[in-house]
C-alpha cells in the first residue's frame, strides 16, 4: 500500500489550460495517473492531451462520477476559490502547486477542509508520489526522470522543498532503498498538511518502515513532529535533514521558501535539531548520510 | 511587510481604536509645533522598523515644545538594529495606571488566528508567559466562521480582568481581531494598551505586519498610508547588488533567477532551488568556503536569465570563481542553465573552464547539458556526486586560486 494516493486515484486539474498545468498533465499521464478532467472557466469543450476541459468542478463530477483528488494550478488570487470549489464538490485530497498564496486564504480553505473531511497538500509544493503506483503533481518532473529518481520500496519522505524531495529519493534509490510514498508538503508558513499530520497515515501503512524528512528554519512544524513522535510512541524510525543552518545568525531575513524566516529562538535550526533529537529523531548533516542512518535504525530495531 | 508605528496607528485610527493626541514630525520645527498643539508633556519616538528603541535611546520625553527640536536632532540619526529612522512621532505623555498586551497572529500548527492577551503589558510577553502564566491567555478563533466580541471578552476575562475595565477593553480587542483578518495581516499587536489615570484606554504603541503576498489586495490602504510599491521593508535595506538581482529576475517571466543576497566572500554561487540553495550554502560554509552571495534559480529560467545572473555575480568585486549547483532538477532544464551560465562567463570576458569551479546540476536534459560543458572544458558532475561533495570540490579550487 501507499498513503494518500494509489494507481486507482481519479483526479482532476484546476487551471488545466495554464502553461505549467499543461506540463503537469503530460507528466502525470505519462506516469499512469487517472486524470478524468480539467477545469478552466470559459474553456469548456477543449481538451489537454485528451483530458476534457470543463467550466466547473461540478461538471467534471457530473460527467465522470466520484473524483477523489484535484491539483490546483491557478494564479495565487484564485487559489482560495478553487479550493472551496473542489472541497464543496466532494474532492477529498487537493494538491496546491501555486506559490505566493496569502496565508489567510490557505487557513480559510484548511478550515473548510476540516469541516468537510477533505485534506489539502501545499500550497507551494510539488505534490505526492507513490513510486510505480501514481503521482499527483510536478514531483520528479517528466515521467522518465521520475522513474530514474524514485523506486518502489519502504521509506516514506516528507519535505518542505519539492526539489529536495527528489534529491533525497534519488539518494535513497542509489543506495538501494525504495520509497513507499513521498510528499512535498510545501514551503509556506501555513500548509494544508504538516509532518505530524501525515505521521498517523505512515504509521498505519504496512509498507512504510522508516521516514526521511527535509526541514528548514522557520515555523513550529518540527517541534510538532517531535511532540507527535513522543506522544504516540511511533514505530517508525525517522531521519531528518536540516538545511539553512547559516540562517540562525540572520534574524528577520527571508531565504528560500516563504515559510523560511528566523523570527524567534524556536525558528532556528539549532533549536529544531535539539527538539527532534530529544524525540529520538536522527538528524543528518548531509543528504548522503540518510541511507546509512536509516539502515542503522532499521537494523537496531531488528535486533530487539 | 512591517509597518512603521505611525502607519500602524493610522490604520488603527481608520477603525476608531482610541489613540492619544500626536503627529509625525519630519523636521525639528515640526516636532515643536506638534508638541505645541498637544500641550503638556510629550514623548518623542523614532519611527524605525525595529523593536528595542527605548534601549537604543531613540525614545525621549519632554515637558513641552521648547525641548523638542534638540531631542528630534538626537533621535533621528540613531540606528536601531541596523535600521535608519524615517521620522519622529510626537505624542502626548499621560500618566499610565495599567498596561495591557494584545496581539493577534497566525498559529501555523493549528492554522488558525490566535489572540494573545495579558494584563501585564509593556514588558516582554514571553517572560510574562513564563513567570505569570495565569496573566496570559491564548485564544484561537475561526477565519471563516463569523466572529463576535465574546471571544475577546473571554480572552480578557481569562486573565482575571473584570468590572468596567473588561467592558472597556472588549471592543478594542475585538476590533484588533477584525483588523487582523480584514487586511491580511500576519501580526497586529498593541503593546502597551494603556489605561490612563484619567480613566481613558489608549493604544500607546502598536505594530502591524502585512503579508507581502497580499499587498495587491490592499493598494488603496497602502497608497493612503504612503507605502511605496518598491518598499520591501526587510530586516535590512537591499544593497545595489541585490536590487540588480531583482532586475535580472524581471527580464522575462520564465522561471526564477533571483532572491540574490549579498555576502562578502570570493566564491560566487549560482545555486537553486529553494531548499537546494539553503542546503548548498550550508555545504559551502561547512567546507570553509566564503560565499559572495546567496541566490535561487528554479522553475526553468530562460538562457537569458541564467546568463544575466552569472554576469551579475561575476561582476561583483572580489568574486574569483562561481559554483553552479542544484539538487536533482525536475522542471528546470540542465541544458538551459548550462547554456546560460557559459554564455554569462563568455560575455563577462572569462573562460568558462577557469571561472566555473564546478557544475553540479543533475536531472532533466542532463546529457544535453553535460555535452555543452564538455565542449567548454568545464568540470561537472552528475547525481553520483552529492551536493555536499560538489560544494567541497568548489571550495578546494578556491584554495588553489591565486589572486
Amino acid at each position: 500500500m501507499s498513503i494518500l494516493i494509489t494507481k486507482d486515484t481519479r483526479f482532476l486539474i484546476q487551471g488545466i489550460t495554464g502553461r505549467e498545468a499543461v506540463n503537469l498533465t503530460r507528466e502525470n499521464l505519462d506516469y499512469g495517473a487517472q486524470i478524468v478532467g480539467g477545469v478552466t472557466p470559459g474553456r469548456a469543450g477543449r481538451d489537454v492531451y485528451g483530458v476534457p476541459v470543463y467550466d466547473c468542478v461540478s461538471d467534471v463530477v457530473a460527467a465522470h462520477g466520484k473524483v477523489q483528488g484535484s491539483i490546483v494550478s491557478v494564479p495565487p488570487a484564485f487559489v482560495k476559490d478553487a479550493l472551496f470549489e473542489a472541497i464543496e464538490n466532494g474532492i477529498e485530497i487537493v494538491v496546491v502547486v501555486t506559490e505566493n498564496v496569502p496565508r489567510k486564504d490557505v487557513a480559510q480553505a484548511v478550515e473548510l477542509a476540516r469541516l468537510r473531511g477533505a485534506r489539502i497538500i501545499g500550497p507551494n509544493c510539488l505534490g505526492i508520489i507513490s513510486p510505480d503506483e501514481a503521482k499527483m503533481g510536478g514531483v520528479g518532473g517528466p515521467a522518465a526522470n521520475t522513474r530514474q529518481a524514485y523506486k518502489k520500496g519502504n521509506i516514506g519522505i516528507m519535505s518542505r522543498s519539492g526539489g529536495m524531495t527528489t534529491e533525497i529519493a534519488s539518494t535513497l534509490t542509489a543506495a538501494g532503498l525504495g520509497q513507499s510514498t513521498c510528499v512535498s508538503i510545501g514551503g509556506d508558513a501555513i500548509v494544508g498538511t504538516t509532518y505530524a499530520e501525515l505521521m498517523p497515515l505512515f504509521e498505519a501503512d504496512a509498507e512504510t518502515e522508516a521516514i526521511a524528512i527535509y526541514s528548514e528554519p522557520g515555523g513550529r512544524m518540527e517541534a510538532e513532529l517531535a511532540e507527535w513522535v513522543k506522544a504516540n510512541d511511533s514505530r517508525l524510525p525517522i531521519v531528518a535533514f536540516m538545511a539553512g543552518r547559516f540562517m540562525d545568525e540572520m534574524k528577520g531575513m527571508r531565504f528560500g521558501h516563504a515559510g523560511t524566516i528566523v523570527e524567534g529562538k524556536e525558528d532556528t535550526t539549532s533549536e529544531k535539531i535539539a527538539r527532534m533529537e530529544a524525540a529520538g529523531i536522527s538528524v543528518a548533516e548531509r543528504i548522503e548520510e540518510i541511507p546509512d542512518l536509516i539502515r542503522k535504525r532499521l537494523n537496531r530495531k531488528g535486533e530487539n | 511587510m512591517r509597518f512603521y508605528e505611525y502607519e500602524s496607528k493610522a490604520l488603527f485610527a481608520r477603525h476608531r481604536l482610541p489613540l492619544g493626541k500626536g503627529g509625525v514630525a519630519r523636521s525639528r520645527e515640526e516636532a515643536a509645533s506638534v508638541a505645541r498643539e498637544i500641550g503638556g508633556p510629550v514623548v518623542l519616538k523614532s519611527q524605525v522598523l525595529s523593536g528595542g528603541r527605548m534601549k537604543a535611546g531613540a525614545v525621549k520625553f519632554a515637558d513641552g515644545p521648547d525641548e523638542c527640536p534638540a531631542l528630534f536632532d538626537q533621535i533621528l540619526p540613531i540606528e536601531v538594529n541596523g535600521q535608519k529612522a524615517r521620522s519622529v512621532l510626537v505624542e502626548e505623555k499621560s500618566p499610565v495606571a495599567q498596561e495591557y498586551f494584545v496581539s493577534v497572529t497566525w498559529d501555523g500548527r493549528r492554522k488558525l488566528p490566535v489572540l494573545l492577551f495579558s494584563d501585564m503589558g509593556g514588558i516582554d510577553i514571553e517572560e510574562v508567559a513564563e513567570k505569570h502564566p495565569e496573566h496570559v491567555s491564548k485564544t484561537h478563533f475561526s477565519s471563516i466562521l463569523p466572529i463576535t466580541p465574546r471571544i475577546a471578552k473571554e480572552a480578557i476575562a481569562a486573565t482575571g480582568v473584570s468590572g468596567g475595565h473588561l467592558n472597556k477593553l472588549t471592543p478594542i480587542v475585538f476590533e484588533l481581531m477584525k483588523i487582523f483578518l480584514e487586511y491580511d495581516l500576519t501580526l497586529a499587536e498593541v503593546n502597551p494598551l494603556a489605561r490612563l489615570e484619567d480613566g481613558r484606554f489608549i493604544v500607546l504603541d502598536g505594530h502591524v505586519d502585512m503579508e507581502a503576498e497580499a499587498r495587491g489586495r490592499h493598494k488603496a490602504l497602502l497608497a493612503e498610508l504612503g507605502v511605496g510599491e518598491d518598499e520591501t521593508r526587510q530586516a535590512r535595506e537591499p544593497t545595489a547588488f541585490e536590487i540588480a538581482g531583482r532586475k535580472v529576475n524581471e527580464v522575462d517571466h520564465r522561471g526564477v533567477a533571483g532572491n540574490v543576497v549579498e555576502f562578502d566572500g570570493n566564491l560566487g554561487l549560482v545555486i537553486g532551488a529553494g531548499g537546494g540553495s539553503l542546503t548548498l550554502f550550508d555545504a559551502v560554509r561547512k567546507h570553509g568556503g566564503k560565499p559572495a552571495n546567496y541566490c535561487e534559480i528554479g522553475g526553468n529560467p530562460s538562457v537569458t536569465k541564467a546568463c544575466e545572473l552569472t554576469k551579475l555575480i561575476l561582476s561583483k568585486p572580489g568574486v574569483e570563481k562561481i559554483a553552479v549547483m542544484m539538487n536533482v532538477v525536475s522542471n528546470t532544464r540542465v541544458d538551459i542553465v548550462a547554456r546560460g551560465v557559459v554564455k554569462g562567463c563568455l560575455e563577462s570576458g572569462k573562460d568558462p573552464k577557469d571561472v566555473i569551479a564546478i557544475f553540479r546540476i543533475p536531472g532533466s536534459w542532463e546529457d544535453e547539458g553535460f555535452k555543452i560543458l564538455e565542449k567548454y572544458g568545464v568540470e561537472y558532475c552528475d547525481r553520483s556526486i552529492s551536493m555536499y561533495e560538489a560544494a567541497g570540490k568548489a571550495v578546494a579550487k578556491m584554495g588553489g586560486a591565486t589572486s
